[in-house]
């Protein structure tokens, strides 16, 4: 018989997050702290709106872009937050969730042999979505002692003369780590001395716990014609089963994305395009009340490794935080896997963000005080375990 | 810094200040010390305990009570106000716009007793034009807190 699946995707590899979810899923009364997602519901008047859509009977397709209104509002979104300008007819697309737009981005984009720069750690989809548009993935290794930021010299090391794009996974998943202005400034400067372009991915733009609210790249002078910049509602409005984000970018290209976006999908849930639009309109205060929260979550966590003596920079984005689990002498799975086993406790091993995520694990705090706090008293049963068996 | 102790305070009154300190980033000092100062200030009123009767074998009735009453010259509606929540039978007293005056809030053992309130001690009051009360069946939701909600996280239990 001929063979049913192609040498290329045969070779991608399943996530490493997928392995472990397998055990997990065998067990009872597992304490979780491995989900990407907000624990908080999507807050009622959103989750309203989607039902009145319903209700009058807006069941049909949206054009392909997404509804023109939606655009228009994410457009008045993005200038508001980030201070950047797209054009709603032509240079914003709604798409089914971050994830299609970064297929989409690298699909259009990619010529064969292209090569892809991906820091990592960082989320998974990046490098199978640019083999898939048979383009060439290219690793930079984040850096612990850099806070595992970008850093100009980190950059310029990984270029060649293939390099064409640059993904920049900030704030980041899964360390938490954000990308101040001054460190952007410098990694723009090198884009463009290089003539690069960035895919910048953010979806945690709203969850920043740092002096100044995040920076878009794209807003840096001479960056916005060379950058497409994700985003979308799952993170910022805990709305992740609603499948919606965003590209915006130059017309040209996401003129070719929409097409790509056309006949693969067609559009974006409708559903969740109106309950979207009461979102960007009405969901400040809402995302307000979560980020103080996780904040507060973020701090305790902080503390309660420093109480536990357990290594980890201070992160100020997203809801992860990434410690160090060197000083064990296990890799990050075996670390993981006892921790599941023997405490009921599951984390990811940070080995399936990329192999310089080894010897860390991710803890997702987007879970309540009350579970965090039990956890954090597993996990310091844990490694008090770890540490007299090494000392004997 | 104090909206957001408050804030937490408000969900839960038994956070001591040095959890609030962390939560903050700050040092268990100071939030003992705007805890103080806003007990002191009177913006901390008290600390109570949500509690669902129903669930407990202790009767209780509560009742909302709308009362339209004739203002006082000089002192509007605060003195029969004050004269209504001296009572210690009565939980809430609000002044409300519309129809009618005060809201009341009362909470008795028996419907029995509830109305006797009603009937001997409130209406019987000089400046009180009329009540209409109302009996409350079921409390689904109070001070933001959902009775008898079930909290199942659904999410997988792990994702990227």
């Amino acid at each position: 018989m001929r063979k049913l699946v192609a040498d290329k995707v045969a070779a991608i590899q399943p996530s490493g997050i997928r392995k472990f979810f397998d055990i997990v899923s065998e067990m009872d009364d597992v304490i979780s702290l491995g989900v990407g997602e907000p624990d908080f519901d999507t807050p009622w008047h959103i989750r309203d709106e989607g039902i009145y859509s319903l209700e009058k009977g807006r069941t049909y397709y949206t054009s392909n872009a997404g509804l023109l209104e939606l655009r228009q509002e994410i457009s008045k979104y993005v200038q508001n937050k980030y201070k950047v300008s797209y054009d709603p007819k032509s240079e914003i697309l709604v798409t089914v969730g971050g994830s299609e737009a970064i297929d989409l981005s690298m699909r259009a984009m990619l010529e064969p042999g292209d090569e892809v720069l991906i820091p990592q750690p960082s989320f998974v989809a990046y490098e199978p979505c640019a083999v898939m548009a048979d383009g060439v993935a290219k690793f930079i290794d984040l850096k612990a002692e850099n806070e595992f930021r970008l850093t100009a010299d980190d950059l310029r090391a990984a270029i060649t003369d293939r390099t064409k794009i640059l993904v920049m996974p900030f704030p980041n998943n899964p360390t938490g780590s954000i990308m101040p202005r001054k460190e952007l400034e410098e990694i723009a400067q090198v884009v463009i001395e290089n003539d690069l372009i960035v895919v910048s991915d953010e979806i945690y733009a709203e969850l920043t716990y740092y002096d100044e609210p995040h920076v878009s790249i794209a807003s840096l002078p001479g960056m916005k014609e060379r950058t497409l910049l994700l985003n979308g509602f799952s993170k910022t409005f805990a709305m992740t089963g609603w499948r919606l984000g965003y590209a915006c970018g130059p017309a040209e290209l996401i003129k070719q994305m929409t097409k790509l976006h056309q006949f693969g999908i067609m559009s974006a849930p409708t559903t969740s395009q109106y309950a979207a639009i009461e979102a960007l309109r009405n969901g400040e205060s809402a995302v307000q009340e979560m980020r103080e929260a996780y904040n507060g979550r973020r701090r305790y966590l902080m503390h309660a490794f420093r109480e536990m003596g357990l290594e980890c920079f201070e992160p100020f984005g997203a809801f992860y935080v990434f410690p160090s689990i060197k000083e064990f002498g296990l890799t990050s799975e075996e670390f993981a896997e006892r921790l599941l086993r023997e405490e009921h406790v599951a984390v990811i091993p940070g080995s399936a963000f990329g192999k310089c995520g080894e010897g860390y694990i991710r803890i997702s705090y987007a879970y309540s005080l009350e579970n965090l706090k039990l956890a954090m008293s597993h996990l310091q049963n844990f490694i008090e375990k770890l540490r007299r068996e090494k000392h004997s | 810094m104090r909206k957001q102790i408050l804030s937490y305070l408000e969900k839960n009154s038994k956070m001591d200040s040095k959890e609030i300190a962390i939560l903050l980033g700050t040092e268990p000092d100071v939030v003992e010390n705007e805890i103080r100062k806003m007990e002191e200030e009177k913006i901390i009123c008290g600390y109570h305990t949500m509690i669902d009767w129903d669930k407990t074998s202790s009767e209780m009735v509560t009742a909302l009570i709308e009362v339209r009453v004739t203002p006082q010259r000089g002192q509007g509606f605060d003195s029969i106000a004050e004269r209504i929540y001296k009572y210690p039978e009565v939980r809430s007293v609000y002044l409300i716009s519309g129809g009618y005056d005060l809201m009341v809030i009362l909470e008795g053992k028996t419907l029995k007793e509830v109305s006797q309130f009603v009937t001997d001690k409130l209406s019987t009051l000089d400046s009180v034009l009329s009540t209409a009360t109302h009996f409350i069946l079921k409390k689904y939701k109070d001070h933001g807190t959902i009775f008898d909600q079930k909290i199942k996280d659904e999410r997988m239990l792990v994702t990227p």
